[in-house]
């Protein structure tokens, strides 16, 4: 566990040396966060509040999404993802199965320390910069302060299963790019990040109810703006909770089986 | 000049056909990015259909006139991105030091740069705004007189060297600064997104520098003309028939730009 952690702060530090990159993602970031805010105030200014979301709610939406992107990393080309793909294309990946740590949990330390140097840097800045024009809401309670902080840590957990599930079809199908892009399409629309689930017609919320997705993005607003008592946050976690463990499992079942079956491209 | 161009052409037609060889070297995964690029574009028009299952109009424009505007917007930026896209990947050469190798050989630096990675995937991203196109032509309560139709194409084509020209700018841009590659995308795609929506919905400042950098041309102020519609933003009546005129600006300047970027290009030398 100690090794597990200076793994993960290593990682941050490493992470942390790309400041200037962080940096220049942040112009797209603020820039799509402007526009969806407006597109989606008009909406609500027409409709009344959708499923507890007003006119401050999805502006705070807007870009405590944004904010998300670097964290969560399932759009694919969103921003920098762990690497594990591009490892397995050249090979590299051989070098991580010497390491004396466990091959799914080191990835997972690496992943936690750029979602934290991401939130903290990139994040946090997009959102900020939302406040420029709007005025956006922020848990001001302590236990709204705590519950947002679970979630979002559970919620790039989720995400890492996801992706290291997606990162270990390059096995078989050599490159990752297809796999990327259908996956982050996926991503985007039902994790709630072009528009909340909640905007959704009936039929489709329950499409994204059964999807791992939405305890990415969706979830973890809801409980930042507050719309979730005690008993929902517990609901939201114990969600984000089951698709730990459910897709956890499948990936380290699919990293055994890629790791005996499939021959590691060299050179 | 005839003789360069007809040489340029055929240069390109080989250098693409290298191009979709290799990719074809991974055929399912192509398939999958083919399918990939076509619904990111989906989605797009998926989060309009969501919005519109909510709201019966969005800054006075209903969904079949959004839906001109998202057709509009996404064919010509699909095109533009097939043809030019690929000149972003020169900040990743400057970075490399790879450039130098565009610069020796005898062959023009734009030319090489938009045939680098020519995407065969990428041509799936217009189609779904050209079938949405005709579908909200069809539900739109409009004459399509021969001049609207011509007027329509024209303004696809605007559009498209708009995009490109600012695709080449946002490109030329990372000369100075290698970190501007993420940057320019919020101009790029930035752009690709903000044209699917009438102007009026965004803020102030959004809209302002849509005429900077003048999105408002790729598809807002003209389909004003086309649609008939009435302008809530005050933008003087001969404008909406200024966007060719933009479109030939911009190519001027992004030329410009370009080549200036170029003659700053130092070498990291690694």
């Amino acid at each position: 566990m100690r090794l597990f952690w200076e793994l993960t702060r290593r990682s941050f530090q490493r992470w942390s040396t790309y400041r200037a990159a962080m940096l220049g993602g942040l112009v797209p970031n603020v820039a799509f966060g402007y526009m969806r805010a407006y597109i989606l105030l008009a909406v609500v200014a027409q409709a009344g509040p959708i499923g507890g979301f007003d006119e401050a709610g999805v502006v705070t939406y807007s870009f405590y999404s944004q904010a998300l992107i670097v964290p969560i990393a399932i759009f694919g080309g969103g921003g920098p993802d762990m690497g594990l793909a591009e490892r397995i294309k050249t090979g590299d990946v051989a070098i991580d199965l010497y390491r004396p740590v466990d091959f799914q949990l080191y990835w997972l330390s690496q992943d936690l320390g750029r979602a934290a140097f991401g939130f903290l840097s990139r994040g946090v800045a997009s959102f900020a910069a939302g406040f420029l024009a709007f005025s956006l809401v922020v848990p001001s309670s302590l236990g709204g302060i705590a519950a947002s902080a679970l979630v979002l840590v559970l919620a790039v957990v989720v995400s890492f299963t996801w992706r290291f599930i997606i990162s270990l079809t390059t096995f078989w199908l050599l490159d990752d790019r297809g796999m990327q892009t259908l996956a982050g399409v996926t991503a985007m629309f039902f994790s709630g990040f072009l528009i909340p689930t909640t905007f959704f017609p009936g039929w489709l919320q329950g499409v994204a109810a059964a999807l791992p997705l939405r305890a990415m993005v969706q979830l973890p607003v809801e409980v930042f703006l507050g719309l979730h008592d005690a008993r929902g946050v517990a609901g939201v976690v114990a969600v984000q909770v089951t698709w730990i463990v459910v897709l956890g499992l499948a990936g380290r079942a699919l990293a055994n089986l890629a790791l005996r079956k499939v021959v590691v491209q060299g050179g | 000049m005839v003789e360069a161009t007809a040489r340029n052409a055929r240069l390109w037609r080989r250098l693409i056909g290298a191009r979709i060889r290799s990719d074809l070297q991974y055929r399912t995964s192509l398939v999958m990015l083919a399918t990939g690029t076509f619904l990111v574009t989906t989605m797009d028009f998926a989060m309009i259909a969501v919005i519109f299952g909510r709201v019966p109009s969005l800054a006075g424009w209903s969904l079949a006139e959004v839906a001109f505007l998202y057709g509009t917007a996404g064919i010509a930026f699909g095109i533009a991105d097939l043809f030019v896209g690929s000149v972003d990947k020169a900040s990743e050469r400057i970075r490399t030091g790879s450039f130098d190798i565009i610069l020796l050989r005898p062959v023009g630096t734009l030319l090489q740069l938009v045939t680098d990675e020519f995407a065969l995937r990428r041509a799936s991203r217009p189609l779904q705004p050209l079938v949405v196109l005709v579908i909200a032509m069809m539900a739109l309560d409009v004459a399509w007189t021969p001049l609207r139709l011509a007027m329509i194409a024209l303004m696809i084509v605007g559009g498209t060297v708009i995009f490109s020209g600012i695709w080449v700018i946002s490109a030329a841009a990372t000369f100075w600064t290698v970190e501007g590659r993420e940057a320019a995308n919020a101009v790029t795609y930035g752009g690709g997104f903000l044209t699917q929506y009438p102007l009026p919905v965004y803020g102030e400042v959004v809209r302002s520098l849509a005429f900077v950098v003048p999105l408002a041309f790729v598809n807002y102020v003209p389909a004003l003309a086309v649609l008939g519609k009435d302008d809530t933003l005050g933008i003087p009546g001969p404008l909406r028939y200024a966007a060719p005129l933009v479109a030939v600006a911009l190519t001027v300047v992004a030329t410009v730009t370009w080549r200036v970027a170029v003659r700053h290009y130092r070498s990291t030398g690694s």
